[in-house]
């Protein structure tokens, strides 16, 4: 605890190895070009990133295999329809892992642009599936064209070091963490009342704003954990691999899922919301933090954290996914359709699988961001 | 989607006229920018694509219906399948003719009507016994999400060529895709649905006949 409470009240940190004077907030603002940049990090996937990755690809071949011979030789006590829809999952998740594996060998630039992407799709499947009109449409140009992209290079040149005229760096966070909150969700219902329409306003103000703030805002959080420069929580500079701890967020983001429907399975009884998923339940909640936290506990070394930090927020994560997806499902509900893939494509779409990401990513990039980083 | 069926392709067909490389180049690379564009998912409900001689005919919503529709299609059927475009659009300058040229297009005046050269009587010459027709029976691209009536040239084309096959086709969310007036379109997804074939009946009436077409598509949209 004493931890947590040195890096709350952090007002003269101890001296370093890159901070021999232990002075306050370093030198940021006196920084000149030319003068040696510290690397944001040094290794792009390290050890135990690779170790990670061999396990869950390990897990998933495990899985898979398992799922081969259910289908062949199905037991008498299993319903059918579950083994295809767990067969179907596996698949997801291979495609998912192959997509990420991709990007991260594409390194940083092809990380957020794999991220851009799965954003611009999911914030397509969403406008698709919400009653826009007529009038909509130049904002909806600027929702979809400009500000999903806009968004994701400023993510990108946050990993860059661009100086100003009088030789400051540019926060590049400082930008993207406001563009959307503020110009973005200012400009749109503007732009729809130069449109000169103003039946249901801020009904389809609302959609286009939401559809933003989940599909673009928060996802574009998880590629910005790239560029944290990390330390434990004992003040020492982490050497590990930030690709490892985005890796690692994604991974417990799958995981919580998992776990939320097998406890659902197994101990659910009492239904949170009837109306909004019969399958979610709160003994299946808490059964599904305790167990994502217990992954978490084991998955620590890969991360900047402590074992009992790491499992705590893997248990915070679990719950935003777990508000995800009870969202995402009120939203399926009330636009009446199962899946949003199904709306032209017959099977669960991108938006389905990432709502437990775009609830966690930005409250798990800012927890790390506050108490890890500096 | 399209991918799954496999195209009927009959053997003893005439080949159709070969177009220049650059514009069979241009000609892809227009269909996947508009798969790109409008993120169209294709079903055929009971059928499948084929060479045979056929009048696809669709709601006419949006600017991109003719290429998306065209795009939509296999490519061995892009090779025999005709959108009609207007001429007094895509014939001005040299620019659009090349364009219209690449997704095969065929030109119609709609000004120039005269009694022995009935445009009808114009696409029936052009498409021989090759080529397949994409029509939009309402004319003009209608701005509100209902259709409006057909137009009687579908009736003439069924009349006069009988064996040829009239697949209905839904064409969903274009209009929110670019809407009429609209330059900029907006990358949203689409669906476009390809229904069985229907034939003049016997003894039915013009009126009957486009009022039953009508309906094949809008039913479409529901299955």
């Amino acid at each position: 605890m004493d931890h947590l409470l040195r890096l709350l009240g952090q007002v003269a940190p101890q001296p370093t190895a890159e901070n021999p004077e232990g002075s306050g907030f370093p030198s940021q603002l006196q920084k000149i070009p030319g003068e040696v940049v510290e690397v944001v990090q040094a290794v792009w996937l390290n050890l135990p990133t690779n170790i990670l990755l061999g396990v869950v690809l390990a897990t998933l071949a495990i899985t898979t295999a398992v799922s081969q011979w259910l289908q062949q030789k199905p037991p008498a006590n299993i319903n059918p329809a579950l083994i295809r829809r767990f067969d179907l999952r596996v698949r997801a998740w291979w495609l998912m892992c192959a997509i990420l594996v991709f990007g991260l060998l594409l390194h940083r630039i092809g990380t957020v642009v794999l991220f851009g992407l799965v954003s611009f799709w999911a914030l397509r499947e969403f406008i698709t599936m919400t009653p826009t009109r007529r009038g909509d449409h130049r904002a909806l140009f600027w929702a979809l064209v400009i500000f999903t992209p806009l968004q994701y290079v400023l993510i990108g040149l946050g990993g860059t070091t661009i100086y100003r005229h009088d030789g400051r760096p540019v926060d590049f966070y400082a930008i993207y963490s406001i563009m959307i909150p503020v110009y973005a969700s200012l400009f749109v219902p503007a732009r729809i009342a130069i449109a000169g329409d103003s039946k249901k306003f801020l009904e389809r103000s609302a959609q286009i704003q939401l559809g933003l703030l989940i599909c673009v805002y928060a996802l574009s959080h998880a590629p910005a954990l790239l560029d944290l420069k990390l330390y434990s929580s004992r003040g020492e500079r982490w050497e590990g691999s930030n690709a490892g701890l985005l890796f690692f967020f994604v991974l417990i983001c799958q995981l919580s899922e998992v776990f939320f429907w097998v406890s659902g399975q197994l101990i659910g009884k009492t239904v949170i919301a009837k109306d909004v998923s019969t399958s979610r339940t709160w003994e299946g909640l808490f059964g599904g933090v305790l167990a994502t936290g217990m992954a978490g506990l084991c998955l620590y070394w890969v991360t900047p954290f402590e074992i009992w930090e790491a499992a705590i927020l893997s248990m915070v994560v679990a719950g935003m996914g777990f508000l995800g997806a009870m969202t995402m499902s009120a939203i399926k509900r009330d636009r009446g359709v199962t899946d949003y893939g199904s709306l032209v494509l017959g099977h669960a779409g991108v938006l389905d699988r990432i709502d437990t990401l775009c609830f966690a990513a930005p409250v798990f990039y800012h927890l790390t961001r506050f108490f890890f980083s500096r | 989607m399209a991918a799954v069926f496999p195209v009927n392709n009959s053997s003893d067909r005439p080949k159709p006229a070969t177009l220049s490389s650059d514009r069979r180049i241009f000609g892809t690379t227009i269909a996947v920018l508009a798969k790109l564009l409008s993120g169209f998912t294709v079903r055929w409900i009971n059928c499948a694509p084929d060479t045979c001689q056929r009048v696809y005919f669709a709601n006419h919503t949006s600017h991109l219906d003719a290429v998306v529709l065209w795009s939509a299609l296999p490519r061995e059927l892009r090779a025999l399948t005709r959108p009609v475009a207007a001429k007094d659009y895509w014939g001005k300058t040299a620019i659009r003719r090349y364009v219209a040229s690449s997704f095969n297009a065929m030109l119609i005046d709609r000004h120039e009507i005269k009694v022995h050269q009935s445009p009808i009587d114009t696409m029936l010459r052009e498409i021989g016994d090759i080529y397949s027709l994409i029509v939009f029976p309402e004319g003009s691209r209608n701005s509100d999400a209902d259709m409006g009536e057909f137009k009687s040239g579908l009736y003439y084309l069924a009349k006069k060529r009988p064996d040829l096959e009239l697949i209905p086709v839904y064409m969903d969310n274009l209009n929110r895709v670019l809407p009429r007036g609209e330059i900029l379109p907006v990358p949203l997804l689409s669906c476009i649905t390809m229904g069985s074939p229907i034939y003049l009946e016997k003894g039915e009436s013009k009126v009957d006949f486009l009022k039953r077409a009508r309906e094949t598509v809008r039913k479409l949209k529901d299955s």
